[in-house]
């Protein structure tokens, strides 16, 4: 599988991340070499094998349903760079 | 069950070039009943100040790793269980991308391929009756975004993130309802049966249950049309409106030679139209993939088991009760069981006593009165032992049903018992034939015209002269002795 100019802008879109069209031919093929070497492991036989979720046999943890979190609004807003009246404060998004 | 055929002719939408058939599919995202949120311990409560009620993992602080409410599984799949559906021993949390900015970790954390809960089914109950069958596709997990408020500032958006991360149910319904209607139903009988489980508490001006519409036409029996989705619906009546206005819509674009394109649309509440949302086609692409925090979610069989055995009976079955135990009509039953304190209260009216009387006491005067002073049931001053009280003097004859209905204003109003306010307003029913007699003949001799109009067969008058008695007695005569001594006076 490779990756053209046009993927590489698209998900670069998707992603917020400016990409200069001079670097997008560069990078489609960076990154259709690392499909490629990644597709390497499409050779091995999977037939009939889980697919694995985890490398040590371990278990989801539950929490219980109880309230022990929150009410931290000062360090919550804290890094914000805009707040007011105990929100954080964005440029207006137009719907 | 679907009377599939002869319901389709009747529910199609005329056009200008013939008949449209409308198909409709919900999706419905209710918020888990619980007190922490789906992956973090902050508090879920409504109406909280804002970002009062956020943890680090709601605001995806950098290095902070969601861990999963037991209770919001369990209350998942208490529902699906209420759904009759199938219960998927393992499920996994995929990662939703997309960037907004009540969205601070830049993708929601939900189910795609592999949801909690598979195929299930819901009957809506129509008012001529009928029932239906709608299938439910799915139902998955996954947590609410923050809030946006775009309207208290002129160049800024505020963000509360007190909703960020408080568990949602997403269920998705198969494309079988065909009017506006039918989705109106299904809106209301899956509130109930959430109310019934105490999975969510449905309540839509909150924002507990908010619902995307996705609606297409056809010509009857013809290949799909390309659907539209409605966004975000948030009343039963909305959701019926909005529906009804986008069928139409679409069908007059098609007849005008118009293509649908498939679209995210809005409801524009004052104007009562739907109108696109104007985004980019890239918002559509979420690039889904396993949540790497969250291993897959693997349920005991046993667990599930022993929530199934707790499940309350549910309304379906509650009306099938109601009508073989209590012998309620139909229609009777569906109106007790919408909502479980209604039928709860029915029961202990209905307990040692005419069912159908109560049923009509209940249904009628006492949930007008209610409806009339915007109360619920458990702030009704007449409690169901007093309304029974009420019914047994109906019962025994004390007082007549339409006494009783004054007797119940006034219960209703000072909260004093029915027995009391008939012995302090002497409204005991007059059942002694010798004043019902004297009464009688007191209006036959002041009305001897319609006495001779009568016997000379203007049959008609038999009511006004039933009416006349009862004033004569202060409406306290027992009617059905009036009615028997009367027409045998009458009769000369």
């Amino acid at each position: 599988m490779s990756i053209d100019r046009a993927t590489v802008a698209k998900i670069a879109h998707l992603a917020r991340i400016k990409v200069p069209e001079a670097e997008q031919d560069h990078l489609a093929g960076e990154l259709s070499k690392i499909l490629a070497f990644v597709e390497q492991l499409s050779e091995v036989d999977t037939e009939g094998v889980a697919p694995m979720s985890s490398a040590v046999a371990t278990t989801l943890r539950w929490r219980p349903d109880q309230v022990d979190d929150g009410g931290t609004r000062e360090a919550v807003l804290a890094n914000a760079p805009d707040r007011a009246e105990g929100f954080f404060g964005v440029p207006k998004v137009i719907e | 069950m679907n009377t599939g055929r002869e319901r389709a002719a009747m529910t199609y939408i005329q056009g200008e070039t013939g008949d449209w058939e409308m198909v409709i599919g919900l999706e419905v995202h209710a918020q888990v009943t619980s007190k922490a949120k789906l992956f973090s311990g902050a508090a879920t409560l409504f109406g909280a100040e804002p970002n009062s009620q956020v943890s680090f993992v709601d605001a995806a602080f950098p290095g902070m790793l969601p861990v999963i409410n037991g209770v919001c599984i369990e209350q998942a799949v208490r529902t699906g269980l209420g759904l009759k559906a199938q219960i998927n021993p393992v499920s996994v949390f995929d990662r939703k991308n997309y960037f907004y900015a009540d969205l601070p970790s830049g993708y929601q954390i939900s189910q795609y391929t592999q949801p909690i809960v598979g195929k299930g089914e819901i009957v809506l109950d129509m008012p001529d009756g009928s029932s239906r069958t709608v299938g439910i596709t799915r139902l998955h997990l996954e947590m609410d975004a923050g809030k946006s408020l775009h309207d208290q500032h002129p160049s800024k958006t505020f963000v509360d993130l007190n909703r960020s991360g408080v568990a949602l149910m997403e269920i998705v319904s198969e494309p079988d309802m065909r009017t506006a209607e039918e989705a109106g139903a299904y809106v209301r009988k899956l509130r109930t049966i959430l109310r019934y489980l105490g999975t969510c508490d449905g309540n839509m001006e909150e924002g507990s249950m908010r619902c995307d519409c996705n609606v297409s036409v056809r010509r009857p029996g013809g290949p799909l049309g390309t659907r539209c989705e409605i966004k975000n619906v948030n009343s039963v009546r909305f959701v019926q409106q909005a529906i009804e206005y986008e069928a139409r819509r679409q069908i007059e674009v098609i007849e005008d030679g118009g293509t649908i394109s498939q679209e995210t649309r809005l409801w524009d509440t004052a104007k009562g139209v739907t109108r696109s949302m104007r985004s980019k086609e890239e918002a559509h692409d979420y690039r889904y993939f396993p949540d790497p925090d969250l291993l897959p979610l693997v349920l005991d069989l046993d667990w599930i088991e022993s929530i199934k055995a707790t499940l309350p009976e549910l309304p379906d079955d509650k009306k099938q009760r109601f009508m073989s135990d209590y012998k309620l009509s139909l229609y009777d039953a569906g109106v007790l069981v919408a909502e479980q304190a209604r039928a709860d209260f029915f029961e202990a009216v209905a307990k040692g006593r005419d069912a159908k009387l109560a049923s009509n006491w209940v249904n009628g005067d006492f949930f007008g009165a209610l409806n009339k002073a915007g109360k619920d049931i458990q702030d009704s001053p007449v409690s169901a032992s007093a309304l029974g009280g009420l019914i047994d003097l109906i019962s025994d004859n004390t007082i007549s049903g339409r006494i009783a209905k004054e007797v119940f204003e006034e219960m209703f109003a000072t909260g004093r018992p029915a027995a009391d306010i008939v012995e302090a307003k002497g409204l005991r029913q007059v059942t002694d034939t010798g004043a019902i007699d004297a009464a009688i003949s007191a209006v036959m001799a002041g009305n001897a015209d319609k006495v001779a109009e009568y016997r000379g067969g203007k049959d008609k008058l038999f009511g006004f002269f039933v009416g006349q008695v009862m004033k004569q007695t202060g409406g306290k005569a027992n009617p059905a002795l009036v009615n028997e001594i009367l027409r045998a006076k009458l009769a000369g």
